[in-house]
């Protein structure tokens, strides 16, 4: 279970100080598919560089099984990390580095034997459905087989949550149910946690069971996928889903 | 022309070898020194890696100060030290010393622009995995980086012939010591300009050696 307890991040401008987060708070039960969705500018991209300890909260925690990580420095942070995979809207992979190569790289850095990086490469490698792209580069993949592979490195350590920065927004929209629907059988397969940032509602709408709406730094709705779906309460929701706008 | 060339190939020869023995050495020794500081800055700087601003301010301070010397100035203020390393006072080696210290921080300088050409996400992603720094550095930062170090490389190599020409002015030999020696000194103004080809043809080689060693290793374009 992730908790995130009363979330707070300034940024300190030129132009003044900037409150990105003002308080989030949620939980999120083993086996979720938690969506966090929201306009540019709400505090999305701020929420996800603090769950994936790129970011330091000004104040607050985020609690995974009960500990408090956000706190973590140093070599306890590298090892509490593995627990947390991501991927990226732009794949951030490894341009010199083969497929095959891009998913043993977090298993290096671990130190996982040669032997052991070789099947669980290959079983990764199955999962996601590359089978005969393992010595391609990325330059020589689509963008949907690109996000493959970020998904197949994030999961190499088995992470207990997959936390994903908009993962579909550069794609199409064929592109973008299969690999929903990949995350989708990750989530049930392997018993995944997944959070998932995103603008789009349609993603929220095709795998999401609960979603929480972030406004202006906060939280202006956190429920199940299905409730909010059908009758969002907050202006932000509404704006979202497109019913009863009040632009 | 065959006369002249008959006359002066043993010089030209040998000015060759001394140019190329100066510019390889230096080259390699320049990155012994200057990759290394080139990560260091790289990764010290604000929003790196690892910031570390009085490391890094320092390690700029010294780096701009070294590049501002006119080579001419720094090679002849480093000369009696140069000779005493190299235990000679002329010839190749007897350069080496000042070529390296002009080289070293231009090559920490080239080095810390091909870093900054890779993304910043690759690096997060590397993070977000649990990439210690030296790792981030021995496992992306480098590896990602090596299509630009190696056209970086052939600046390098071609701005330290210039540089080794220049050395020549101080008894360190090599196909400028000639041209200076024959085409100022002397009014054979033929033995300078065969220099001067044989200077270009060297250049042309590296260059067109990286750029195509470059291109044939950088995996983006497939």
């Amino acid at each position: 279970m992730i908790q995130i307890e009363n979330l707070k991040k300034n940024f300190h401008t030129k132009t003044g100080d900037v409150e990105a987060l003002q308080g989030i708070s949620a939980r999120i039960e083993d086996g979720d598919i938690f969506g966090i969705i929201g306009l540019s500018g709400a505090g999305k991209s701020t929420l996800l560089r603090c769950i994936a300890l790129l970011e330091i909260p000004s104040e607050g925690s985020i609690k995974i099984d009960g500990k408090d990580l956000s706190a973590l420095k140093g070599r306890e942070l590298t090892a509490h990390r593995r627990q947390i995979g991501v991927i990226f809207q732009g794949y951030n992979l490894l341009m010199q580095r083969t497929v095959a190569k891009n998913i043993a790289f977090p298993l290096e850095i671990a130190g996982v034997s040669k032997p052991e990086i070789t099947e669980r490469v290959a079983r990764l490698i199955r999962l996601v459905g590359l089978e005969g792209k393992e010595s391609s580069y990325p330059s020589q993949l689509s963008g949907g087989q690109c996000q493959r592979v970020a998904i197949a490195r994030a999961l190499a350590n088995n992470p207990k949550v997959l936390l994903c920065d908009e993962p579909t927004s550069a794609l199409d929209s064929f592109t973008t149910k299969a690999i929903l629907d990949l995350l989708r059988d990750i989530n049930r397969q392997l018993g995944v946690t997944i959070i998932i940032i995103t603008h789009e509602i349609g993603v929220v709408r095709q795998i999401c069971n609960r979603v929480a709406v972030i406004e202006s730094g906060r939280f202006a709705e956190n429920g199940p996928a299905a409730e909010v779906l059908a009758a969002p309460k907050s202006v932000a929701a509404r704006q979202l889903i497109g019913v009863g706008g009040a632009l | 022309m065959a006369d002249l060339f008959a006359r002066y190939a043993p010089l030209l020869v040998q000015g060759l070898e001394e140019t190329l023995y100066m510019t390889v050495l230096s080259t390699i020794l320049a990155y012994v020194f200057g990759l290394p500081l080139g990560v260091l800055v790289y990764v010290t700087k604000e929003g790196g890696i690892h910031p570390y601003q009085p490391l890094n301010q320092v390690l700029g301070w010294i780096i701009n100060l070294i590049r501002s010397v006119p080579f001419l100035i720094l090679i002849v203020t480093l000369n009696p030290l140069s000779k005493l390393i190299a235990g000679t006072s002329i010839g190749p080696r007897s350069s080496i010393f000042a070529l390296v210290v002009a080289a070293a921080p231009f090559v920490a300088r080239m080095v810390e622009s091909s870093l900054e050409e890779l993304s910043t996400g690759v690096v997060e992603a590397a993070k977000t995995m649990g990439a210690s720094d030296l790792q981030i550095i021995t496992k992306v930062l480098i590896p990602e980086s090596v299509p630009s170090l190696i056209r970086g490389l052939s600046i390098s190599a071609i701005t330290l012939i210039g540089y080794s020409a220049m050395a020549g002015v101080v008894g360190a030999g090599g196909l400028g010591d000639i041209a200076i020696r024959y085409g100022v000194h002397r009014y054979e103004e033929n033995v300078m300009y065969i220099t001067v080809i044989l200077i270009v043809v060297v250049v042309q080689v590296i260059q067109s050696a990286f750029n195509l060693t470059a291109r044939q290793i950088d995996k983006r374009n497939r």
